[in-house]
């Protein structure tokens, strides 16, 4: 350029010297405001209880001591327990990832009814453990409905389904009941992940050729990653929590970890070795959900904001 | 009735680095209807929320009225608004809707009815007053949400892409309908748009915005003929202005335009840049399209040929570039026939290829 | 016509694996109300009959008047309406701030909120048993209504965020250009469009609190909720308490389904995340 000639005019030009830079409204006191209470009431239920149960499962008397957690580690019922837990959430949560992924599913084909057989399959959600067992252990008790159908049948006329003699029968007996309790959170999570698909890349998979059990293995299982995602995660802790069902089935002949808190705390009145048994639960879970995700991490996901 | 004046506003978001509005200064004129219109991202909606209060600026002020508004919250300014949802409240009917600004003001119950049954008359909304808006047109929400806006009488009327959600039909036809309401209400009207038939076809004055600032501001036609810069040329107008790289010549003691290897006439203000490149904007309906060669016509070649029944759009190529012009309906011309363009000078704008910034007749 | 069979072949075995879900999720709650509904003589006759037969409020009576039962089960009202008021008290501000504000904090707030939803808590009712026995809140509706609280406020947030999420933000503005003050907005525009997902969370909650056991019992000697009494009198009593203790537990979670049935998704779904 040779010469500069004056531009167009626009509006005025801005002055070089601003205002003062305004004191800038933000919204973080409201905000800070609204979120607090939740923030200091979960604190103080969640931070406290741990610092307490540490103490108590550490200290005795007469200052700190390792006999509460001896105690508990010589007890055989807690080596029982611990190994009845996991073999419930390692046998349990793949059968029931099975079955949920079924259900939902089978709603995906919309067959008639589906929105009754979604209620019905849905009704477990707010069963509790405890009445879970109860309902089971109509079924499975020496003179229960299962029985009862056998001998109906004229096959034999009584199995002692729950008895401790019969390990086997026992694990099956809290492990249906379980299965059909807690199936329907992942069935739920699973149908609300599915909702969430297009159903354009399904539909675009079939015009392209692929079998049903092909655009399920390439194209909604993928997608289906993060809600199944978390609901192991979820399932996993809500299954070390188990206790009530097999309380209400089997009583203590099949222990569980929260069971024997309990059992420590309301029937041997020893607060210590229950919190040491709590301590241990919290761990596990917290590792559970901390291996999970480091697992899982969808390679896809990771490094993208927000 | 007030006027709006913005100082020096900047805003920027959190978590950007780059301010959505970026010094920006405006006047609006008690009365005007001032439309702001620019691509997406170029800040007028972050503008617009500044002026409405829901959104506070980094640095600046607003005033209205001759009063500083700058800190006081979207209810005390005195404005009512119409948004780009509509933000029709579907848990309430549309009397409801239409009434809440003068409920909020404590207005006496029969005054309320009074203006309500008004604001839907003339927005033909009478029948539906006892509706929710879910048993609504699209169409009519739209109405409802202006009803609204216009019923409290406020001094300011503020507009965010009102029409975007209309079908193209509809919204022709109440383009037409607001500007009647606007002008007869007389109310100083600040609207966003990012479609510019809108804006030229509404506004008094138009504001274009690029990347937080003021690209250009003035009456609709002026800143259709004579763009500020390239930008705005390509902005406003479809088809866009069309664009060449030129180089100024003298001859005979006048100048000329030298496009590739043809020439043609340049605009006066152009004496005092002989030798230089330049960049030369032209409207397509600014361009006469014969089949015929004559003097100070430019040879081009067609290469699409678009009739949009008012006229026919050509596509030609000239000196390697893609122009647009308009023929008259009844010009008959196939693809790869030549044609010859000829430019009235005085439509010519030309711009710095450096700064795509307007040359002017500089005194 | 082979394309056709097939197709048809699969609808067909489609509503079998359908019929065959819901006879195995429905057939026991079937059995439960069975076994409740029938008198003592006939639940000690064996083999039990699978149809109703004699139906009889007997079992149920029996176990209403045993001690505890009704107390129990005012508890567990009360504990459940406690926590509901608590946790929207506490969740629903949250729960407006995470879905409206974009504030220093949030992400870990939010994961804040994964890690307490993820952590089992009811296992810390042991070390809750001894502050609340120093606070002087042991065995109190209340003590169990904080524990139950913290259980359900971080799906309380969850789910209030998600449904504030989905009032549109200019709704809120819109008040507030049209004269209404911020909380004024929020009681005007927001709160009547969030009402029925309110509704829902509220019911996550109630329903949490009235399943919750091992910190009911561990947390209460006398004021026990419903779960916590059948649970402690379970070893020492006879089975037709405890299936009518069953089917007491079971039919609000019928009656809860039911009524929330449009917001299970919701609740239970696309919030956890």
């Amino acid at each position: 350029m040779t010469t500069a000639p004056d531009p167009a005019p626009t509006e005025p030009k801005a002055t070089p010297t601003r205002p003062g830079r305004r004191r800038r409204r933000t919204r973080v006191p409201t905000a800070a405001l609204l979120v607090a209470p939740s923030v200091l009431f979960l604190a103080a239920l969640f931070l406290w209880p741990i610092v307490v149960g540490v103490g108590q499962a550490v200290t005795g008397t007469d200052g700190p001591t390792l006999a509460h957690l001896r105690r508990m580690l010589d007890d055989p019922y807690f080596w029982q327990a611990t190994r009845n837990t996991a073999l419930l959430i390692v046998v349990l949560i793949p059968l029931q990832f099975a079955f949920a992924l079924t259900m939902a599913l089978l709603l995906r084909e919309r067959p008639r009814l589906s929105s009754f057989y979604f209620y019905v399959w849905c009704v477990p959600l707010a069963i509790s453990d405890l009445a879970a067992g109860l309902v089971w252990l109509s079924i499975f008790a020496d003179r229960g409905y299962l029985n009862s159908v056998l001998a109906h049948l004229g096959l034999g006329d009584g199995y002692a389904w729950l008895s401790y003699d019969n390990d086997a029968t026992m694990f099956l007996a809290v492990l249906l009941a379980e299965l059909w309790r807690a199936t329907s959170l992942v069935l739920v999570i699973v149908v609300a992940g599915l909702q969430n698909i297009p159903r354009d890349y399904d539909e675009a998979a079939a015009v392209f050729g692929a079998t049903y059990w092909q655009r399920l293995r390439h194209v909604i299982l993928p997608q289906l990653r993060p809600s199944l995602q978390v609901a192991l995660i979820l399932r996993t802790i809500l299954g070390l929590q188990t206790f009530a069902v097999a309380q209400a089935l089997t009583g203590r002949s099949f222990p569980l970890l929260v069971g024997e808190t309990y059992q420590w705390y309301v029937t041997l009145q020893n607060e210590r070795v229950s919190a040491a048994i709590a301590l241990v639960i919290l761990l596990m879970s917290l590792g559970t959900a901390v291996v999970y995700l480091r697992v899982l991490r969808d390679p896809a996901a990771t490094g993208s904001g927000r | 009735m007030a006027e709006i004046v913005l100082r020096n506003l900047v805003k920027t978001y959190p978590g950007t680095r780059t301010p959505a509005t970026d010094d920006i200064s405006l006047e609006v004129r008690d009365g005007e209807f001032l439309v702001l219109v620019g691509p997406s991202g170029c800040g007028k909606t972050t503008l617009l929320r500044m002026i409405a209060g829901l959104e506070a600026p980094d640095s600046g002020s607003v005033q209205i009225g001759g009063r500083d508004v700058t800190d006081l919250p979207a209810r005390l300014r005195g404005l009512s608004m119409v948004f780009q949802s509509y933000a029709i409240w579907p848990h309430m009917r549309v009397r409801q809707n239409i009434a809440f600004g003068l409920a909020m003001r404590k207005t006496p119950k029969a005054e309320i009815d009074r203006r309500v049954g008004e604001a839907a008359e003339l927005l033909h909304l009478s029948e539906y007053l006892d509706r929710y808006p879910a048993q609504l047109s699209g169409g009519q929400r739209q109405r409802v949400a202006v009803a609204r806006a216009i019923v409290t009488d406020a001094d300011v009327l503020l507009m965010d892409e009102p029409l975007s959600n209309l079908d193209a039909l509809l919204r022709m036809e109440f383009r037409t309908e607001l500007k009647r309401i606007v002008g007869k209400l007389g109310t100083t009207t600040v609207y966003v748009t990012h479609d510019q038939a809108e804006a030229l076809s509404l506004g008094d004055r138009v504001a274009v915005l690029r990347d937080g600032r003021v690209a250009q501001v003035g009456p609709p036609l002026e800143v259709y003929d004579s763009p500020a810069d390239e930008f705005v040329g390509g902005f406003l107008g479809a088809p866009p202005m069309n664009f060449l790289p030129a180089r100024v010549d003298r001859a005979d003691g006048r100048s000329r335009l030298r496009i590739g290897d043809q020439s043609t006439a340049a605009p006066v203000a152009l004496g005092d840049y002989p030798g230089d490149e330049v960049t030369v904007g032209v409207r397509a309906e600014n361009v006469e399209v014969f089949d015929a060669d004559g003097p100070d016509r430019l040879a081009a070649r067609v290469e699409v040929v678009e009739p949009t029944g008012a006229a026919i759009l050509l596509t030609v190529e000239l000196a390697g570039r893609q122009l647009k012009v308009q023929a008259p309906p009844t010009f008959r011309i196939g693809p790869g026939s030549p044609v010859w363009l000829a430019v009235d000078p005085d439509r010519l704008r030309c711009y710095h290829p450096a700064d795509s910034t307007a040359i002017t007749v500089s005194g | 016509m082979s394309r056709l069979r097939a197709a048809r072949r699969r609808t067909i075995l489609i509503h079998v694996a359908c019929v065959a879900v819901t006879l195995f999720m429905g057939l026991p709650i079937y059995l439960i109300a069975l076994a409740a509904l029938s008198s003592r003589e006939s639940l000690n006759r064996f083999p039990l009959s699978l149809l109703p037969t004699d139906v009889s409020t007997e079992t149920m009576r029996v176990f209403l008047d045993s001690t505890g039962v009704i107390g129990g089960f005012q508890n567990s009202v009360e504990v459940g309406l406690i926590s509901l008021a608590l946790s929207l008290a506490l969740g629903v501000p949250a729960g407006y701030a995470v879905a409206r504000y974009a504030f220093r904090g949030r992400e870990p707030y939010q994961l804040f909120l994964l890690l307490t939803r993820a952590l089992p808590i009811v296992v810390l009712s042991v070390p809750l048993a001894r502050v609340f026995l120093a606070t002087g809140l042991y065995d109190t509706t209340y003590a169990v209504a904080l524990l139950h609280t913290a259980l359900a406020l971080p799906t309380t947030v969850l789910i209030t965020s998600a449904i504030f999420v989905a009032v549109p933000v200019e709704h809120e503005e819109a008040a507030m250009v049209f004269g209404a003050s911020a909380p004024r907005a929020f009681a005007r525009v927001v709160l009547p469009q969030a009402l029925p997902g309110i509704a829902a969370a509220a019911i996550f909650t109630f329903v949490t609190s009235w399943n919750e056991v091992l910190g009911a019992a561990v947390l209460t000697l006398n004021r026990r909720t419903l779960p916590a009494q059948v649970l402690s009198t379970l070893a020492d009593s006879p089975l037709a308490f405890r299936f009518a203790g069953g089917f007491a537990l079971v039919v609000p979670a019928l009656v809860f389904i039911a009524f929330m049935r449009r917001y299970l998704l919701n609740m239970w779904g696309t919030t956890i995340r």
